[in-house]
């Protein structure tokens, strides 16, 4: 086996781990609908993790993931207010995504500014925006939204598949190909391993970036959509906080935050990770929302820890 | 056609002082003016001063400080005193961030101390016991975070991401150990700290200096600051010169705990109650942008503590003017970003060369 599937395996055993002691636990917890469901709740965040998770690749950073799914939903549901199909705002959304990640990259490349700070102010731009359009929750009338939630793959067993777990897998399946078969995906880890031999290599170093940070935006606008149908509203607070859930998922899911090492794939299995906990905390009804965040806390650090042994003993990369 | 920038006068030997002494005898004016866009001092004490000059425009008598149930009341006044909690945990994160580091744990390190508090005084501990208490938690968490950093080699933005993440449930998790019905208290001690005043001035603002003087000191007069930033600079050349940059790289979240501990005190004790979930939201990115604003690198290697307050006024100097131009607080988000992402282009040679490049070309 090769060593760069190391972390990504570590990260599954962790989440069969996390599922058979929940199983052993919890009568009717091991089985498709409750697996199901967490496809289901936590498909925005992934999606919008994938994209992060190219970011992170590449060495680099994107706070705005929440505020974008925050601005994305409440727009959404204004704009459904306005009579627009759902679809189409969608479709107007997922451009603005794409175009202001691309302009967050150019900046990030352009200027010289670290990732964190211009995706900080296009967190604090984004957020900002979504108090402008609404400052309530605005509810998403359409009959699409029930089409959209009503439309699911039945699995043996009694569980189904939501369409919002289906758009979820589509975007990975697109995400692994981007990452693993593509010149440009090439190109986000020779960046994120060693920048300075990248520029050597002739790898486009703008061009690169900002198609990275484009990526990102793509990804969290479409997080927005898929919660804005999910939950059929907009509320201009949605998504706070869910950046630090992205980047908490990526690095479960076994990439390096130092850039060059990991695996789209393993972020799945990181959200998948963090909703996992919330399940269990749920399905053992005397422990508080509180719970939810301590544990992920420790979980985190456990990995973290873990990573750092493997990185060690592996050499996973000379500079880590 | 490039305008050649002296950017060297950015990357000058450590020194805190400003770079006025290179002007040479008597240069012409231009060499001067670009001297002046070069000085990291300039372009956000011009923000700053842009700001307050918009707002002496459009609210009348904004410079006005008068004295009013024996303590000096006025908007300046006001944007000082709301600025001190965003201007300690800035400090703290300068130091941090000289390091190469990054605390991102500060707002759950409020909350953490914010429920201690109020733990305490339901427990019933002498006031001044439990002043202690709040700056040790500080330091505890502190201690965790330099234990990753430093001794774990964990990457720090990763390393305090953990209690970021877990650090509001902690404070949940206090709160309910006294039942947590009730988070709220009196503590004459504490709110004097924090709200009170000593003659006509508040007294967070002389605790502030007091605090901002101990720290310069620390940083500008003995060889810690030297310390931090070298290993901030490059921790293996700092190493093979003798420096023991794991107990620096300790220290800089120790300082960070203890500031933001102070910063805890002074937000819990104004709102008289604990509110893990809530208190100093976003506080975090707000320092952040705060030493940002004041020159400081990601990067590291650099220290700039008074610029790093200059930042944290101009933050706060923006959140008031936002308030009282009359706009809904809701644009107070949308209007900082902009100001910083304006700041940041100043800053940034690409950008300024690329601006002067388009105005030569227009002259002709």
């Amino acid at each position: 086996m090769k060593e760069r599937y190391l972390p990504l395996m570590a990260t599954i055993a962790v989440f069969l781990a996390l599922f058979v002691t929940g199983g052993i636990f919890y009568k009717h917890f091991f089985s498709t609908l409750v697996l199901g469901h967490i496809l289901a709740d936590n498909a925005f965040i992934i999606i919008a993790a994938i994209g992060t998770t190219f970011v992170i690749l590449s060495g680099g950073i994107d706070l705005s993931i929440g505020s974008m799914i925050g601005f994305v939903g409440v727009t959404m549901a204004f704009l459904d207010t306005q009579g627009w199909h759902p679809l189409a705002s969608a479709a107007v959304l997922l451009a603005f995504g794409l175009l202001f990640g691309a302009c967050q990259g150019f900046i990030i490349d352009f200027c010289g500014i670290q990732a964190f700070i211009v995706t900080l102010a296009g967190l604090f731009m984004l957020r900002g925006a979504c108090f402008m359009v609404s400052l309530d929750s605005v509810p998403i009338r359409h009959p699409f939204v029930g089409v959209f939630a009503d439309a699911s793959i039945p699995l043996p067993d009694g569980g189904f598949l939501a369409s919002s777990a289906i758009v979820m897998l589509v975007v990975l399946a697109v995400a692994i190909v981007i990452a693993h078969f593509t010149r440009f995906g090439t190109n986000v880890y020779a960046i994120g391993g060693d920048r300075t031999s990248a520029i050597l290599m002739g790898v486009p170093i703008r061009r690169t970036t900002v198609m990275i940070y484009a990526l990102g935006g793509f990804y969290s606008a479409l997080g927005g959509v898929i919660y804005a149908l999910y939950t059929s509203s907009g509320y201009p607070l949605a998504g706070t906080g869910n950046e630090l859930n992205a980047i908490a998922a990526v690095v479960l899911g076994g990439t390096l935050l130092t850039g060059g090492v990991g695996m789209v794939a393993g972020t799945l299995f990181g959200g998948m990770i963090l909703g996992l906990i919330a399940t269990l905390i749920i399905f053992n009804g005397s422990l508080n929302g509180a719970w939810i965040m301590i544990s992920s806390g420790v979980l985190l650090f456990l990995f973290i820890v873990m990573q750092r042994s493997l990185v060690g003993s592996f050499n996973l990369r000379r500079t880590a | 056609m490039n305008i050649e920038q002296p950017h060297a006068l950015d990357r000058r030997p450590m020194s805190a002082e400003p770079s006025s002494k290179t002007t040479a005898p008597s240069p012409d004016l231009g060499t001067r003016l670009r001297a002046l866009t070069a000085h990291r001092a300039t372009w956000p004490l011009l923000a700053l001063v842009i700001i307050l000059i918009v707002d002496g425009i459009i609210a009348p008598g904004f410079f006005t400080i008068r004295i009013v149930g024996g303590r000096l009341f006025g908007s300046p006044i006001d944007i000082l005193y709301r600025a001190m909690p965003t201007a300690l945990i800035a400090l703290g994160m300068a130091v941090v961030i000289g390091s190469k580091g990054i605390d991102l744990s500060v707002g759950s390190i409020v909350a953490v101390v914010g429920a201690t508090i109020a733990w305490r005084i339901h427990a019933g501990d002498p006031h001044f016991v439990i002043l202690l208490t709040a700056l040790a938690v500080g330091l505890l968490c502190g201690m965790w975070n330099g234990f990753l950093v430093a001794v774990l080699n964990i990457q720090p933005i990763i390393a305090t991401l953990i209690l970021m993440v877990s650090g509001r449930g902690i404070g949940l998790m206090i709160n309910l150990i006294y039942g947590g019905t009730d988070p709220s208290f009196q503590s004459p001690l504490l709110q004097g700290l924090s709200v009170g005043s000593i003659g006509l001035i508040p007294t967070r603002l002389i605790l502030f200096a007091g605090l901002f003087a101990v720290l310069w000191f620390v940083i500008r007069r003995t060889a810690l600051g030297l310390f931090i930033e070298s290993v901030g600079a490059n921790a293996a050349a700092a190493n093979l010169a003798g420096i023991n940059a794991r107990l620096v790289t300790f220290s800089v979240y120790l300082i960070s705990g203890l500031c933001t501990a102070w910063a805890g005190i002074i937000l819990t004790a104004d709102v008289h109650t604990s509110d893990p979930v809530s208190v100093a939201l976003f506080s975090e990115l707000d320092a952040i942008l705060a030493v940002v604003i004041g020159g400081g690198s990601l990067a590291g290697g650099r220290i700039y503590l008074g610029m790093t307050l200059l930042g944290a006024l101009v933050i706060q100097t923006l959140a008031t003017s936002i308030l009282m131009s009359g706009l809904p607080p809701e644009y107070n988000l949308l209007v900082k970003a902009v100001v910083v992402l304006f700041v940041l282009l100043l800053q940034s040679n690409n950008a300024r060369d690329a601006v002067f490049t388009i105005f030569r070309r227009r002259k002709g």
